[in-house]
């Protein structure tokens, strides 16, 4: 049930630098984003250190005219390689709006979910509505796939989320309606507290696969040319209509759960050292300069570069203001209800002196 | 979670508590062409049948999914045919993971489809209540517009059948009280066939809740004229107290009406229809009228639909109210087995005795 990634071209230099500097800008925007929080300018914020290259990679090889992506609350990566609006997307840790700013339909990224695990099924049954839009009522059946194939949805899911019923009852549906999804699992090696060994029976969510008779991937999280190419493998396998694919990327969270979180009440530094892998920045630098693909120079404006962008979006995420209380009714409904527009102008006039 | 029952048994469940033996025909499809104009005389089953058939013909985006919907056409019957006609793409037979259902339905909404789903029971929407309350009710307002959620659930509803557990229950308060949902129970065949189109043609989240044990009773159903599907209805005129009931209550008040008009107590019988948004208007304007108010719903009493609907009653007719608003409900206690099920449910004596005391409630 294994695929196998072979016969996957191997990536471009011109991918490859392409790649480090994404690499690079989000390493950059999400340092920047922890201090952010410790100066004030953001209420909170969820790092990703470490897990780079997963998010990267995954996004990277996603066709955003037609495919879509389903976030965590810890996607920024994935984001920024989406070509998402940053400070759009850092709106949600300003605590402007909880699913971001941006637009989920033209950028192809779902809002940023809160719920562990929330979004997967959501993944399930936009991939089937695919299927289903690709075999109209014309009673072509939906097998016989369009000749380049489906738009797929990926999935970000973490060790800790497997844990959750809606990830089988996901791959459970998926499996049986042959669904386009890519199931990504970042393994970051834990969720808090709580370490895979405790989260994850058999070690592996990989090997959940099996039962479901779903192909599956493990890959080296921290090395993005492996998961760029793991995951055009598992697209290529979900567009032919041969259903969903579990990727596992193995990587590690490098920081706290979150800038209140506090690691050393459980884990230590060596743990860190001893369990953290390579560090993916480093990584395709090195895979850079020995291929001769990239010099010093390139690295550091890259480097450069990217310190230079996550100001700008500090810029930008310090002059986001205050959403206009108003906007509290505006989205519940579609079409709203007399009920919401009466307690709308209620606290209009209470509140805004009407 | 576990259905006890095969498919065959809650028919006969329903049908046994029910007394309607022209449950045989249930199955027979549309009596009546749409737009014909003239009333038909169909089961809520059949009504609610010919409204999905309608759905899926009018409305390509529709589909309809959940457990045991296609080949079987649902334990209740209600889907009973579609498949057949519409094909296993938009009549979906899904694992049996509620969850999954609801899950899978927001994310059909999100690609442009108009979900349909079904939990086979009530009590099965539980297991789906996450999926409900964090994503269904909440994508509209998280993703500020962008992703509506056109998605109608239906939910066979409340008790009466002598169901196992968690086969019969009152959910309504729960969702009621969900920023971002909807919530409607039809009373009648005619009820259910409009609201049921209604519902399915709105952007926003529905969950329309199917009085179970009303299925096979039948009623008029004039496809061309549902009135206004908005707000309630005044299904019977009296001057003296309002009853207020909603799904599967609307009729026995109805009977509650006719025995208390031989004791000269002219009772008016307000179907409420919507329990989110609830017509506050046409509550007040029927209490303003009567002057006096009796709720009756199945479901516990305890922060039940019943003290909404007494805090609308008394903010709009406090001044001309002549007693305080009654209540006639469920215990607080679980929905029990069918044996002590008549004495849970609001039984015509105790909703006579609900408007006795609104009758002789005497200030100071």
């Amino acid at each position: 049930m294994v695929l196998v990634t072979s016969t996957v071209p191997e990536l471009s230099g011109d991918e490859l630098r392409r790649l480090y500097r994404l690499l690079t800008s989000v390493r950059q925007l999400d340092l920047a984003a922890v201090a952010w929080q410790r100066q004030g300018i953001i209420p909170g914020y969820a790092p990703e250190l470490g897990q780079e290259a997963a998010q990267v990679g995954s996004a990277f090889a996603m066709d955003t005219s037609r495919d879509f992506i389903f976030p965590t609350y810890r996607e920024m990566g994935a984001a920024l390689t989406l070509g998402v609006d940053m400070v759009e997307y850092m709106a949600t840790h300003k605590a402007s709006w909880h699913g971001g700013l941006y637009d989920p339909v033209t950028t192809r990224l779902a809002p940023i979910q809160a719920v562990v695990g929330g979004s997967v099924l959501h993944a399930v049954g936009w991939a089937h509505g695919q299927r289903l839009a690709a075999a109209p009522a014309s009673g072509r059946p939906a097998d016989e796939m369009p000749a380049d194939g489906l738009p797929a949805a990926l999935t970000y899911f973490g060790d800790g989320a497997s844990s959750q019923g809606d990830i089988h009852e996901a791959m459970n549906f998926a499996a049986v309606l042959k669904a386009p999804v890519v199931f990504f699992v970042q393994n970051n090696g834990w969720a808090i507290s709580l370490p895979t060994s405790a989260q994850v029976a058999g070690g592996t969510v990989a090997a959940r696969a099996a039962g479901y008779g779903m192909k599956a991937l493990t890959v080296d999280g921290n090395d993005v040319t492996a998961v760029v190419r793991a995951t055009r493998e598992a697209l290529a396998h979900a567009r032919a209509g041969l259903g969903p694919v579990l990727i596992e990327a193995m990587t590690y969270r490098r920081g706290p759960h979150s800038t209140s979180d506090d690691p050393g009440r459980y884990r230590t530094l060596e743990d860190e050292r001893r369990d953290a892998g390579a560090d993916p920045v480093a990584l395709l630098a090195e895979q850079l300069l020995s291929a001769g693909h990239a010099d010093q120079d390139f690295l550091d404006a890259a480097h450069a570069d990217a310190v230079a962008a996550a100001e700008v979006v500090r810029l930008g995420v310090q002059e986001l203001k205050p959403r206009p209380g108003a906007e509290m009714f505006e989205f519940v409904f579609a079409e709203t209800t007399q009920q919401l527009t009466d307690q709308a102008s209620a606290w209009r006039k209470e509140s805004e002196h009407d | 979670m576990t259905d006890q029952l095969t498919g065959s048994s809650d028919l006969a469940a329903a049908r046994d508590n029910t007394g309607d033996t022209a449950v045989q025909q249930q199955s027979a499809a549309v009596p009546a062409p749409a737009g014909s104009g003239a009333g038909a005389t169909m089961s809520m089953q059949a009504a609610l049948n010919r409204a999905l058939a309608e759905i899926l013909e009018q409305d390509p985006k529709a589909l309809v999914l959940g457990e045991d919907v296609g080949r079987l056409g649902g334990v209740f019957r209600i889907t009973d045919g579609l498949q057949r006609r519409f094909g296993a793409d938009r009549v979906l037979d899904t694992p049996l993971a509620e969850s999954g259902i609801l899950g899978m339905s927001v994310g059909l909404a999100m690609a442009g489809f108009h979900p349909i789903p079904e939990v086979q029971f009530d009590g099965f929407a539980y297991p789906a209540v996450n999926q409900i309350i964090t994503q269904l009710a909440r994508m509209n307002y998280r993703s500020r517009g962008t992703l509506p959620m056109p998605v109608t659930l239906r939910v066979p509803s409340f008790g009466g059948i002598r169901a196992p557990e968690h086969h019969g229950e009152s959910l309504e308060a729960l969702f009621a009280h969900v920023p971002g949902l909807l919530v409607v129970s039809p009373s009648s065949p005619q009820e259910a066939y409009h609201l049921l189109k209604h519902a399915a043609a709105l952007p926003d989240p529905v969950i329309f809740m199917e009085p179970k044990s009303r299925y096979w009773q039948k009623g008029e159903v004039i496809a061309s004229d549902g009135g206004s599907p908005l707000g309630s209805k005044v299904v019977r005129s009296g001057k003296h107290v309002t009853l207020i009931a909603w799904g599967a209550m609307v009729a026995r008040c109805l009977q509650v009406a006719e025995l208390a008009a031989e004791d000269g107590i002219e009772v008016e019988v307000l179907d409420l229809r919507w329990l989110k948004p609830i017509d506050a208007a046409g509550l007040a304007a029927s209490v303003a009228r009567t002057r006096r108010a009796v709720v009756v719903h199945e479901a516990p009493l305890t922060s039940g639909l019943g003290a909404e609907v007494a805090a609308l009653v008394t903010e709009r007719c406090f001044d001309t109210l002549r007693a305080p608003v009654e209540r006639v409900t469920g215990f607080d206690v679980p929905y029990p087995s069918g044996d002590l099920e008549d004495e849970y449910i609001p039984n015509i004596d105790r909703i006579l005795f609900g408007i006795q005391r609104v009758l002789e409630y005497r200030r100071g």
